[in-house]
């Protein structure tokens, strides 16, 4: 079994199979973190080039990480310090990069559809670290990692997605992969934010938070953007925490092992409370560690993908 | 018409050879003191565990066995036409300073071995490294040589051995194939 592709561009495009054997693969990878040499030589001599054209900490760092624990030598551009800011072009940036020997090509980008672009330009692997409100799909490969290591399945879970669905890549990637396993998926949220029309993908619309966290197994909670507020999506933050903050006790409609995810950063106080961030039923900070284990299994996979 | 597999061993002989060997890792760390069995995914890992039974045959008490997962260490991960799948590495005790044994079912290139030594390096500094396999079929293509071997068959290289173990499904039973053009 190998990937189709020798790019990541979005969970859309990926069967069922596949994501099971990144996963798979993934917990593989888990195994070699926990030793205290983390580090493998599977792709040594090859060169990741990391092209952040949007500010990011987590998803950066995590894959440069994954990069170098895989023997890869590590490049990263990001647009404010590279030739973006003198008027270069996406695609001579990106072939210049090409130039250079990169073998794969970790893309953000503000636009939906860029690193889909860039992908059809060069030879090199292109992996989506985010792309405008598209995709985001490591993190939902990461997140249905997580989900599986502590309930032990995707099918037939009630899993809320609770925050800003609209402009939200996360939610995106994580809706197509949650309804590929067969998971029941809710969104919620206001309706500016999680308008009915998003039925059309199979997954079922609360705006009203307690209904929708009726007997859940799994709550994603999304980060509200504050440059959101005050254009209408929401009246304040204030507002918006009281009426789709999640508080410990609204998570007491949860089920009883009900898990809470967020992809960071967390506004505290906002869409979650400290004590919930914080709470037994938080799985946050293992978020953050399988995110490397996904990472490296999707490198890994895609190095064996000749075309 | 193509060639039938030729059955070279049965069940009877793989169970002598694994007990011989057994007494020859026993004679030769003059005990159980400070073993470790690990066995290559997958073949190796079934053999580990059998050796693991007759030394406890012999000592009367249980020694550490686990299994190595060498795909990240490959050579040819970058000609091959699809990455090896990734299966599990379970070594239960610490490797450093340990006499860890390393198990195979076949030893041809010694490419796999090689691999391996890298992995278990990797997790720590053993005492000693030996090497035990079930069959030696030859063709070696690195300096590796196996401290206990089960039965050595000369082979063709394009001929293919294949060891059948009834852990996987099958029959316990050793059996070659192909190699012969007329």
């Amino acid at each position: 079994m190998k990937l189709s592709s020798k790019d990541l561009l979005g969970i859309k495009e990926l069967s069922k199979d596949e994501i099971t054997l990144i996963l798979d693969t993934a917990s593989g990878f888990k195994d070699v973190l926990k030793r205290d040499i983390k580090k493998v030589p599977a792709l040594r001599g090859k060169t990741a080039v990391n092209l952040f054209f949007e500010p990011s900490t987590r998803t950066r760092t995590s894959f440069e990480l994954a990069e170098k624990r895989l023997s890869l030598d590590v490049l990263n551009l990001t647009a404010t310090t590279s030739s973006v800011v003198k008027g270069e072009s996406l695609i001579d940036t990106v072939k210049n990069v090409q130039a250079l020997g990169a073998d794969f090509m970790v893309i953000r980008h503000s636009s939906s559809g860029a690193p889909h672009l860039i992908a059809r330009h060069i030879d090199a692997s292109v992996i989506n670290g985010g792309d405008g409100i598209n995709e985001h799909p490591t993190q939902a490969l990461l997140d249905a990692f997580t989900i599986q290591e502590k309930t032990g399945r995707l099918e037939g879970l009630k899993i809320a997605i609770v925050g800003d669905i609209l402009h939200s890549r996360v939610a995106k990637s994580n809706i197509y992969l949650l309804t590929k396993f067969g998971a029941e998926v809710r969104l919620i949220g206001p309706p500016t934010l999680v308008p009915k029309e998003l039925e059309q993908l199979g997954v079922k619309v609360f705006h009203d938070m307690n209904s929708g966290l009726e007997n859940v197994d799994v709550i994603m909670v999304l980060r509200i953007q504050m440059e959101r507020q005050g254009k209408g999506f929401f009246p304040s933050t204030l507002e918006y925490a009281k009426n789709w903050g999640l508080t410990s006790e609204r998570l007491l409609r949860a089920g009883q092992d009900a898990i809470v995810m967020h992809p960071g950063p967390m506004n505290r106080g906002v869409e979650v409370a400290s004590d919930v961030a914080d709470g037994p039923k938080s799985v946050i900070l293992e978020q953050v560690t399988n995110g490397l284990a996904v990472r490296m299994a999707v490198l890994y996979l895609l190095a064996g993908v000749k075309e | 018409m193509p060639e039938m597999p030729k059955e070279l061993l049965d069940k009877k002989d793989l169970d002598r050879m694994l007990a011989r060997m057994a007494h020859e890792v026993l004679e030769k760390n003059k005990g159980i003191k400070g073993l470790c069995l690990v066995g290559i995914q997958r073949g190796g890992v079934h053999i580990a565990k059998r050796l693991a039974v007759k030394i406890k045959e012999i000592e009367g008490k249980d020694i550490p066995v686990g299994s190595l997962d060498i795909a990240f260490y490959r050579d040819d991960l970058s000609i091959r036409k699809e990455q090896p799948a990734v299966r599990k590495t379970d070594v239960p005790c610490e490797v450093t300073d340990m006499k860890v044994v390393l198990v195979d079912d076949v030893l041809f290139t010694g490419r796999s071995i090689r691999a391996a030594l890298d992995a278990l390096m990797d997790m720590g500094r053993p005492a000693s490294i030996q090497l035990a396999v079930l069959i030696d079929r030859g063709h070696r293509e690195l300096p590796i040589k196996a401290d206990f071997v089960g039965k050595n068959i000369p082979t063709a290289i394009n001929e293919t051995v294949e060891v059948s173990l009834e852990e996987d499904g099958y029959e316990d039973k050793v059996t070659i194939e192909g190699g012969h053009t007329e």
